[in-house]
């Protein structure tokens, strides 16, 4: 394997702009999606304007954060050597109540008994001294 | 008749061999362009410095690389389409303009990689997210939850169509084993000697569910080029030119991200491919031979339903029975695709189209195939389509 890549830290999100705000809310326990000021609709991933009423406008508006799975899969063989103790994982896309997807894990909860729809809710964890990644757990 | 009018034609095809060997030299992918490149020249009997427009590949070797090499010295066109594997089809239309405007006169469309004996696209992914459509997304909001590659970003789609309308595993397969089935007959496919049943593709291990082993497409090293003119130039070459006779791009919304899209289904050609269909005048019914886009099983069918091919969740059902397999109603993927040939980034489903419609196709020749389609699927599905004649 090419040297480069044969490290062993995990992929963080580069905390600048909005993904840096997402991440900092979640550092404070709390699930915040960008929700239009103009409009009053609510968005993930951050973007700079609304893509409804182009609105530049926004707040950081708390989810409640529960919600469902919305589809999953289950990663047997990972494409990067950090995942290499995790596998299996099970990646989710989590659909919250306030209408919003985003990409998790479900935790506490073996890749077989994981469901479309299945009721969830967020937990957060703490995964180096600046970033806190939402997980979710069986609601 | 519509902008393009099928003036524009390809006139030469090149390719390299495709390999997949450890010891290969890994590294910059100029040197298999490039023989690509001179193969596709030589094939449309031009020389080298006739070439006045290069279209490069996104990420691979920029036109000025192509141009000092080959001896362009006249280099009035150049264009590169950030659509990762919809790039060919998206530089075909480009071509077909700038021949058709008299921006340039004979534009070649490149591309190569050491897929397997350099960076796979697994670490070029994670290394380099700019290098992908999607990067800086995928950066913050799919990577830190272990989704690093495209087998993890679209096995959620695969299994949601599953769920949704009953698609089986045994339906992917047939994708698979169909795909084998055209490699079987063709001497440059990597898999050519190794036939695939469907009991041994169900008992390939899982890579990303519902992904097993033989859903997945073959990283190679190897190159392909074609070469762009009129169809009043062309009759002054050698070979019989191939007419683009429709084409289309586009983009599901939001481009970038597979999750948050209101049609998680939604492909490029879902709104792409009518427009193509139109401005070539014809229906599904007269395309003879499909090449697809193919870096996944399911990415097969569903382009097949997105482009109409048959309804959304009957996909699974429209591949199986030997419909796409040689001999069927719509052979699809005649060389073997990404799947069982190489994965050269699409460039050789244009080569292979070409051979099939200049009836140079050998033993995998489709009877007389008169029109074929060539779609292009770019992270996280950006779509191309190109309809090509004879
Ligand atoms: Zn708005």
């Amino acid at each position: 394997m090419d040297p480069k890549s044969a490290g062993t830290e995990k992929p963080l999100p580069l905390m600048e702009g909005t993904t840096a705000a997402f991440y900092g809310h979640c550092r404070n326990r709390e699930l915040r999606f960008q929700r239009c000021t103009g409009c009053g609709r609510w968005r993930h991933v951050p973007r700079l304007c609304c893509s409804h009423c182009g609105s530049w406008d926004w707040e950081w508006a708390r989810s409640s954060g529960r919600g469902k799975v919305f589809t999953w899969t289950v990663v047997a063989r990972p494409m990067h050597p950090a995942f290499a103790g995790d596998a299996p994982y099970a990646p989710a896309i989590i659909e919250l109540e306030e209408g919003v997807r985003m990409v998790s894990w479900v935790v506490d909860c073996p890749p077989e008994e994981l469901a479309t729809g299945m009721p969830v809710a967020v937990i957060f964890e703490d995964v180096t001294d600046e970033v806190t990644l939402p997980r979710f757990r069986r609601a | 008749m519509n902008a393009l009018e099928g003036r524009a034609c390809i006139v030469g095809i090149g390719d390299t061999p495709y390999l997949r060997e450890s010891d290969g030299p890994g590294g910059r992918s100029l040197a298999l362009e490039l023989r690509a490149s001179e193969a596709a020249i030589r094939d449309a009997g031009l020389r080298n410095r006739d070439i006045d427009g290069i279209l490069p590949f996104y990420g691979l070797s920029i036109a000025e690389d192509l141009a000092v090499n080959l001896g362009v010295d006249d280099l009035r066109y150049q264009a590169t389409s950030h659509v990762g594997g919809a790039g060919p089809g998206a530089s075909l239309a480009n071509a077909a303009m700038a021949v058709g405007s008299g921006m340039a006169s004979y534009v070649l469309i490149p591309g190569g990689w050491y897929g397997f004996s350099g960076r796979r696209v697994r670490q070029i992914v994670v290394q380099d997210p700019s290098a992908m459509s999607g990067g800086a997304n995928a950066r913050d909001f799919y990577f830190p939850f272990g989704l690093t590659a495209p087998v993890q970003w679209f096995s959620f789609i695969a299994r949601l169509h599953m769920d949704r309308y009953g698609t089986r595993p045994e339906q992917l397969g047939a994708v698979a084993v169909a795909q084998r089935k055209h490699a079987r007959r063709n001497p440059g496919a990597l898999m050519r000697d190794k036939p695939l049943s469907l009991e041994s593709y169900l008992a390939a291990p899982v890579i990303a569910d519902p992904y097993r082993l033989f859903d997945c497409s073959l990283e190679a090293d190897g190159g392909a080029a074609f070469v762009v003119t009129t169809l009043e130039r062309a009759r002054d070459l050698r070979a019989q030119p191939v007419r683009l006779l429709g084409s289309a791009q586009g983009q599901p919304f939001p481009a970038d991200d597979i999750v948050t899209r209101e049609d998680v289904f939604e492909l490029g050609l879902t709104r792409a491919t009518a427009r193509a269909f139109r401005m070539a005048g014809i229906g599904h019914d007269d395309v003879d031979f499909a090449e697809i886009y193919d870096p996944f099983s399911f990415q097969v069918i569903q382009q097949l339903e997105e482009m109409g091919f048959c309804k959304r969740g009957e996909g699974g059902a429209f591949v199986e029975g030997g419909r796409i397999e040689p001999g069927g109603a719509l052979p699809v993927n005649t060389h073997g695709g990404l799947l069982s040939e190489a994965h050269i980034l699409g460039m050789n489903h244009f080569v292979e189209a070409v051979r099939q419609l200049r009836g140079e196709a050998g033993e995998r020749q489709v009877k007389n195939a008169d029109i074929g389609i060539v779609t292009g699927f770019g992270d996280f599905g950006d779509g191309s389509i190109a309809i090509l004649g004879r």
